[in-house]
């Protein structure tokens, strides 16, 4: 049936193929790490996991060297369309680069790791490899390289979240997270699918040259985006797929918990950016019309609903993990909000969004999991009292929350003003969207609020007063995390600036 | 100078922040010595403030010198945003005579709340920074000319109130913080929504690029980006900005229906957060609407000006009313606060010289008078531990100077001639009356004098006069010399006032009883500044444009 490929094609192949290759190399780089961690977990079996965390920081932390490299490579397609390479991507390889970092670090300092597991094995491996899955899922370009990368993301993250194999709530959160996963991404691949019919095409540049230029059946289209936003919807953990996140939330090891929310939300985020404003032409679309029931209005449906489900639902949460896991639906609307905007003031705002969230999200994680090191517990009624008994953590906890309010002098605020800022150019219809996103974050005040409330507004049950000491490594990192959220809340200028420059993206049909 | 006054209690915040927590003293000393320097800048200020100049807008050629006085103003942040130009944000501080007055105010407040403070025994560490936050940040609030600068501030000071009332506070402290919370935020949130559409709206006349400068804001022909959503034509959309801006100041001021958050709060507040509230954080809701919503909107300014008048006539009337029905002292002071920045609205509301020079004189008396209220409200509960009005009787004969303070306090309170207060309420009404449009409104206002008379003469008779109640909150014993005296229990101090109290409250007698009688250093500070505003919010200049 097919014709084998001439001498000349292969070597056209190839020499493509290697080509490819320069542009690859953080890639090839972090798959090294992975491959170098396992052997290492395997001659040191049985050592305590310094070593292993140790290597894995720091090759993480030389990674950034190639990445950094990359910026003076021009932009454009790789592999035969299936992978680009722009400033939208390079902003995704540090951001997955120093969450992983963050994650490994926050790891080091969870004391519950001790208690529940005997070897530390491949959780360090599995943490790199989820790194490259989510690079790769930031760079795709290409409809099967997406699916891929996605799977690639997945599978890490269901071993993840049941790395404590002797905790029933850790791998209960696996398997939720493993059936949710399942079946939204089957109904992603099905929307690719009725994409590819349409199209004929699996890159989305190509998709998108051939929407423009033959038009589709609206339906069709409709019912694809709405499958395929299934899959990213999954991967954000936004209203009406977030179901799997309370419960893998709290099941997962915090540090987990504090990578998925942060990392692996961002990489749908990248994903579903790259795949709207490129695969979908925009250009010929009448301004009314893209206010018509297209992709623009289900992410503006999904965005309202998860402000006012995630921030409301989150005032009952008695758990604090079970609380920012509402929360983080919360934030994804908020997010979504930039999205919307479509143009480069929001994608700005969108990746400007994504760094506060960084920052603070993991502050507020590192907290807690301090806080259940010396408590053994993540209930609000056991933070009672410890804002005098843990001095430092009780403020920076208190900052980071404040930010994830959205209050000044805090980068969350920042975060805020610039999505609303976004909305404001926009007019009408969007300013009312911005009011429900500025209405929630008012409720979202009460139940952050909660937190401070019973460390420093409540006494503790137990009468003894003795200051609990949460080791000096920890306390420094904190303290940069806190003063970071500070810092770039009054001088914000180079995140911003950097969200700026990460604003292109390759073959985009938007800006 | 600003940045130093403003910035001069978070420097001893963190000074505290050194300062091991045990030795409660020294943090105390620190704290009063910033609170201190603050108020020697704020003298220099005054001194140094000249009130010719007018402030409100920019002087010649759109430049805030000329007008604006003591003006910091560098660029903070610059933004490139792609196709939108640039975002810019100033750190712009500046005073005219309307935010003079108000530093001088707060800087005094902000020195009492550090003295009322020295009884405070529970975490002095985390209250002291916490208090010189507040501080900075109201400082920050009245001199802060670049609008997102002002949020800033005026953002920070939730935080630090929060927790002074959350922690600090009587036995319901973590309702009525919360409900503070909330309250404010909900009102700015919105606030900030309108800030960012005025900047998209606004463009500075120097550099030509959209600004957050209020003085800019302050002209109309500034609002000259076309298309924008708070361009003169958009008349839907600036009233809608006009009615959220004034919503957000009002639940500070805190007017009717916001209101139900202060009394709350200053139930559960300690003594010296009560002083600040009352004598500070109201007049931010009053300083908001005279610094940003009416400027900035005059024509909407113009359209409701009966609608502000009627609701400060509420305020007068419901406040004084509520204070009459009240058993618990504070919650009668809380009340009457109300009943007090009912005139403040009242007097701008009338759009004139007289009602505005009077509303913002009554801002600065409410907030010297309120805060001696508060402070005798503290002292006796500190004695009795108890607020109730019927459980004291014949006070006056055991107390002589308390009773004494009290009955200038209160007798300024109500506006009694020769006493500060008096002259600022005679304004306004002079104010309202003279303008068409609030006339009636004055008229049925005057019935809260009245009210307002009630309610602090019963009370002071309830408390002071007669005799000891039979159920009061403290004993009745005959001394060796074959006087009666009162006894508290568990109060070790001295019965009547003793140097500290006397210290934070005889400033506050001396400046009732002098403004009442030569009120010029005010006024004369005021005038320049409100004759522009006034000429700013007036119709003909509108219809220049």
């Amino acid at each position: 049936m097919f014709e084998l490929p001439s001498g000349a094609e292969i070597q056209g192949i190839i020499a493509s193929l290697k080509a490819s290759v320069g542009f690859f190399i953080p890639e090839i780089y972090l798959s090294v790490l992975f491959m170098l961690l396992i052997v290492i977990d395997l001659v040191a079996k049985g050592r305590k996991n310094n070593l292993l965390s140790i290597t894995t920081l720091l090759g993480l932390a030389g990674s950034t060297v190639f990445i950094y490299q990359q910026h003076a490579l021009p932009a454009g397609e790789l592999f035969f369309g299936m992978y680009v390479l722009d400033e939208f991507a390079l902003f995704f390889k540090y951001f997955f680069v120093l969450s992983a970092i963050l994650a490994v670090v926050v790891t080091m300092a969870d004391e519950q790791f001790d208690r529940e597991v005997k070897s530390m094995g491949e959780y360090y491996a599995l943490i790199v490899a989820m790194v490259i899955g989510m690079i790769m899922m930031a760079s795709s370009a290409d409809l099967l390289m997406i699916f891929l990368s996605m799977e690639l993301v997945s599978f890490t993250g269901y071993l993840l979240a049941g790395y404590f194999k002797r905790n029933p709530r850790s791998s209960e959160a696996a398997l939720k997270y493993l059936v949710y996963g399942a079946v939204s991404s089957g109904l992603m691949v099905y929307g690719f699918s009725l994409i590819y019919g349409i199209t004929a095409q699996t890159n989305i540049i190509k998709i998108s040259l051939e929407l423009a230029a033959h038009g589709s059946d609206s339906l069709v289209m409709i019912l694809a985006t709405l499958l395929v936003l299934a899959g990213f919807g999954y991967k954000i953990g936004a209203v009406p797929f977030h179901f799997w996140s309370p419960d893998v939330y709290e099941g997962s090891p915090t540090p987990v918990t504090a990578y998925l929310s942060v990392a692996s939300k961002a990489a749908g985020f990248a994903l579903l950016m790259r795949f709207f404003y490129v695969a979908i032409p925009h250009g010929a679309l009448p301004p009314e019309d893209k206010l018509g029931m297209d992709w623009l209005s289900l992410l503006m449906i999904f965005s309202v609903a998860s402000m006012i489900y995630g921030n409301v639902v989150a005032l009952w949460q008695k758990n604090v993990k079970r609380l920012l896991a509402y929360s983080s639906i919360a934030h994804a609307g908020y997010l979504l909000l930039g999205i919307l905007v479509m143009d480069q003031f929001g994608t700005q705002a969108t990746l400007f969004y994504l760094l506060s969230y960084f920052i603070m999200n993991f502050g507020a994680f590192y907290v807690v999991i301090l806080i259940s090191n010396k408590t053994g517990s993540e209930n609000l009624d056991d933070y009672r009292g410890l804002g005098k008994k843990m001095p430092l953590a009780g403020a920076a906890l208190t900052v980071f929350l404040i930010s994830l309010v959205g209050l000044p002098p805090t980068v969350g605020f920042i975060g805020k003003l610039m999505i609303f800022s976004a909305l404001l150019t926009k007019g009408s219809l969007y300013i009312w969207i911005a009011l429900v996103g500025i209405m929630t974050s008012v409720i979202s005040l009460y139940y952050y609020m909660l937190i401070p409330l019973n460390m420093y507004l409540r006494e503790s049950k137990q009468p003894d007063e003795k200051v609990m000491n949460p080791g000096m490594a920890p306390q420094i990192i904190l303290a940069i995390l806190m003063i970071l959220t500070l810092y770039f809340g009054l001088f914000f200028t180079p995140l911003s600036d950097f969200a700026k420059y990460s604003s292109a993206m390759f073959g985009i049909t938007l800006h | 100078m600003l940045s130093l006054i403003v910035f001069l209690p978070i420097i001893a915040g963190l000074v505290i922040l050194a300062v091991p927590s045990s030795q409660k003293q020294i943090i105390r000393i620190v704290s009063l010595l910033a609170a201190l320097a603050q108020g020697v800048l704020a003298v220099l200020i005054w001194r140094g403030y000249d009130p010719a100049l007018p402030g409100i807008t920019a002087g010649v050629g759109g430049s805030p010198l000329g007008s604006f006085q003591f003006v910091e103003k560098i660029p903070w942040i610059s933004l490139n945003l792609g196709g939108f130009g640039s975002l810019n944000i100033e750190y712009f501080l500046g005073v005219d005579g309307i935010s003079v007055t108000m530093v001088i105010l707060t800087a005094l407040v902000s020195a009492i709340g550090v003295l009322s403070s020295w009884t405070i025994q529970k975490q002095v560490k985390g209250y002291f920074i916490l208090y010189n936050l507040l501080a900075s940040a109201m400082m920050g609030c009245f001199v802060a000319l670049d609008f997102f600068l002002f949020y800033v501030f005026w953002e920070i000071m939730l935080l630090p109130m929060y927790f002074l009332i959350g922690i600090w506070g009587g036995p319901n402290r973590e309702y009525a913080a919360i409900k503070f919370f909330l309250y404010t935020l909900f009102g700015s949130v919105f606030m900030l929504l309108v800030m960012i559409g005025l900047y998209f709206s606004v463009t500075d006349p120097v550099t030509g690029q959209h600004t957050f400068s209020l003085v800019a804001m302050a002209t109309q022909t500034n609002f000259n980006v076309a298309g924008a959503i708070f361009a003169p034509e958009n008349h839907l959309w600036r009233q809608i900005a006009f009615i959220v801006l004034f919503v957000g100041f009002a639940i500070k001021v805190p007017m009717f229906p916001f209101h139900t958050w202060l009394p709350d709060a200053h139930v559960e507040a300690p003594t010296p957060i009560s002083v600040i509230l009352a004598g500070v954080l109201l007049k931010l809701g009053t300083y908001g609407m005279i610094r940003i919503n009416f400027p900035l909107f005059p024509e909407v300014f113009h359209a409701s000006m009966y609608v502000i008048g009627i609701f400060g006539a509420i305020n007068i009337i419901y406040g004084a009313l509520c204070a009459l029905a009240q058993k618990d002292l504070k919650k009668m002071v809380a009340y009457s606060s109300i009943s007090h920045m009912g005139y403040v609205l009242l007097g701008l509301s009338a759009g004139n010289s007289e009602g505005m020079v009077g509303a913002l004189y009554q801002m600065f008396n409410h907030g010297t008078i309120t805060a001696m209220l508060f402070l005798l409200v503290g002292v006796i509960y500190d004695r009795a531990h108890t607020r109730q009005i019927d459980k004291f009787g014949g006070l006056a004969s055991y107390m002589p100077v308390y009773a004494a303070v009290v009955t200038i306090a209160w007798f300024a309170s109500l506006g009694l001639p020769g006493l500060s207060g008096f002259i600022s309420e005679a304004l306004v009404f002079v104010g309202a009356f003279s303008s068409q449009t609030t006339r009636p409104i004055a008229m049925v206002s005057v019935l809260g004098i009245v009210f307002g008379a009630a309610y602090l003469l019963w009370s002071l008779q309830r408390m002071f006069l007669g005799k000891r109640n039979d159920d009061a909150a403290y004993d009745l014993e005959v001394g060796q010399d074959g006087h009666e005296h009162i006894h508290f229990h568990d109060w070790k101090g001295k019965l009547d006032l003793d140097g500290r109290e006397l210290a934070m409250l005889v400033p506050l007698v001396v400046i009732t009883i002098f403004l009442g009688i030569y009120p010029m250093p005010v006024l004369g500070m005021l005038t320049s500044s409100i004759n522009k505003l006034v000429q700013v919010l007036s119709p003909v200049v509108m219809s220049q444009m």
